[in-house]
């Protein structure tokens, strides 16, 4: 197997662009579609302030390794979710990638200084863990990208992600999610702009980044993620995938170009009037956000092992 | 050859050679959510892995609250 550009030894096959590669060419191709994603879709400017949410895991340090070699200036925000072993290795991850390569790396604690953690929060809600943790996550990434004076705000989310978010609303004819799907959001409201530079490349193409650069990351996945519906739709893509190469891309990225534009109107900001929440100032629309709701709830609630969490969740899934 | 595999960790001991879409098909593994990795370097799917390689099969599918 020859690589496309060169035609020495490849070391990856990437079938959705018929192509193989060697290491140097396969990393000329993720720039390349990192490089159009951010142009395509008014990402990024050169003297914008980013901030890049991290997790330790392959998509976020991908990303910001991408911004940093293309040239970008970007710190990192990792949040400490608590959920046991897995967050305390995750979090050491995002630290030696920053460390290593001089960059700064923000950290917020849900337990420290929220009063709850991830597993805790589940017991106390009642609901899916994925739900507390997102609604978390999203709520301290923009406070902190507002607080900070970031002018953007980058996430990892990548091809697959954004294919299994699409298949999941479709399914569903979510017109207010679908609508607002989108690789950029602009800032307004009292939030910040959001951008996804991987949309371009898949899990599997980060993945391999990451090895060839010499990244090292968390492989193990979230004890409580697993099973849940966002990887069961994955999984459902990769077999269509495997069959027919080129699906996941042309599936989002004509979603992107095709279908949102026709579906502006269902946006949710579009017709939702947001007030500052009383407590934090975050946007709401009632007198206190969903996050002070959630403080509230998980704080007073007795710490949750959550070896009790994974136990439960599998059933409720 | 040895094959290490995650989620959850294992390993196995698998008869070679064998090609890599080959030895991932016997594991009825999708090509498209895994790498396959020996000595810290990829291996395409049609490389030949040795009776005496030691590889990692590494998955790369990630999920949670997107």
């Amino acid at each position: 197997m020859k690589c496309r550009v060169c035609r020495e030894p490849a070391v990856i096959d990437v079938p959705r662009h018929n192509a193989n590669f060697c290491a140097p060419h396969f990393l000329d191709m993720c720039r390349r579609q990192v490089r159009k994603a951010i142009d395509d879709f008014d990402m990024l400017e050169a003297d914008d302030r980013i901030l890049i949410a991290v997790s330790g895991g392959k998509d976020s340090l991908a990303i910001w390794d991408m911004l940093i070699d293309l040239g970008y200036q970007a710190d990192g925000l990792y949040i400490g979710l608590g959920i046991g072993s897995y967050s305390d290795v995750s979090g050491e991850y995002a630290r030696a990638f920053a460390t290593e390569r001089g960059l700064h790396l923000i950290e917020v604690s849900l337990r420290d200084d929220y009063g709850y953690d991830v597993p805790t929060a589940t017991a106390a809600t009642r609901r899916v863990p994925c739900s507390a943790c997102g609604m978390s996550k999203r709520h301290l990434f923009d406070k902190a990208a507002i607080d900070g004076d970031y002018t953007v705000l980058v996430t990892g989310h990548n091809l697959d992600d954004e294919a299994a978010v699409l298949y999941g609303n479709t399914l569903r004819w979510e017109l207010e999610y679908l609508a607002r799907q989108l690789p950029t959001l602009p800032a307004g409201n009292g939030f910040p702009k959001k951008v996804k530079p991987l949309v371009r490349l898949s899990e599997r193409e980060t993945a391999a980044w990451c090895i060839i650069r010499g990244i090292d990351y968390l492989v193990d996945e979230c004890p409580i993620a697993a099973g849940n519906r966002h990887l069961g739709f994955k999984a459902a893509l990769n077999t269509i995938e495997a069959e027919s190469p080129g699906t996941k891309t042309a599936f989002y990225l004509n979603f992107v170009e095709k279908v949102a534009p026709l579906l502006a109107a269902h946006a949710f900001a579009n017709d939702v009037t947001l007030h500052p929440c009383t407590r934090c100032g975050a946007p709401t629309t009632g007198e206190i956000c969903a996050f002070c709701h959630l403080v509230e709830t998980a704080s007073a609630h007795e710490p949750v092992p959550v070896e009790l969490i994974t136990g439960k969740g599998a059933r409720r899934r | 050859m040895r094959v290490l595999l995650r989620n959850p960790r294992r390993e196995l001991d698998i008869a070679g050679p064998r090609r890599v879409h080959a030895l991932l098909a016997d594991l009825e593994l999708n090509r498209e959510s895994h790498l396959v990795i020996r000595n810290g370097t990829l291996v395409p799917s049609d490389e030949e892995l040795a009776a005496d390689d030691v590889v990692e099969i590494r998955p790369v599918i990630s999920g949670g609250a997107v």
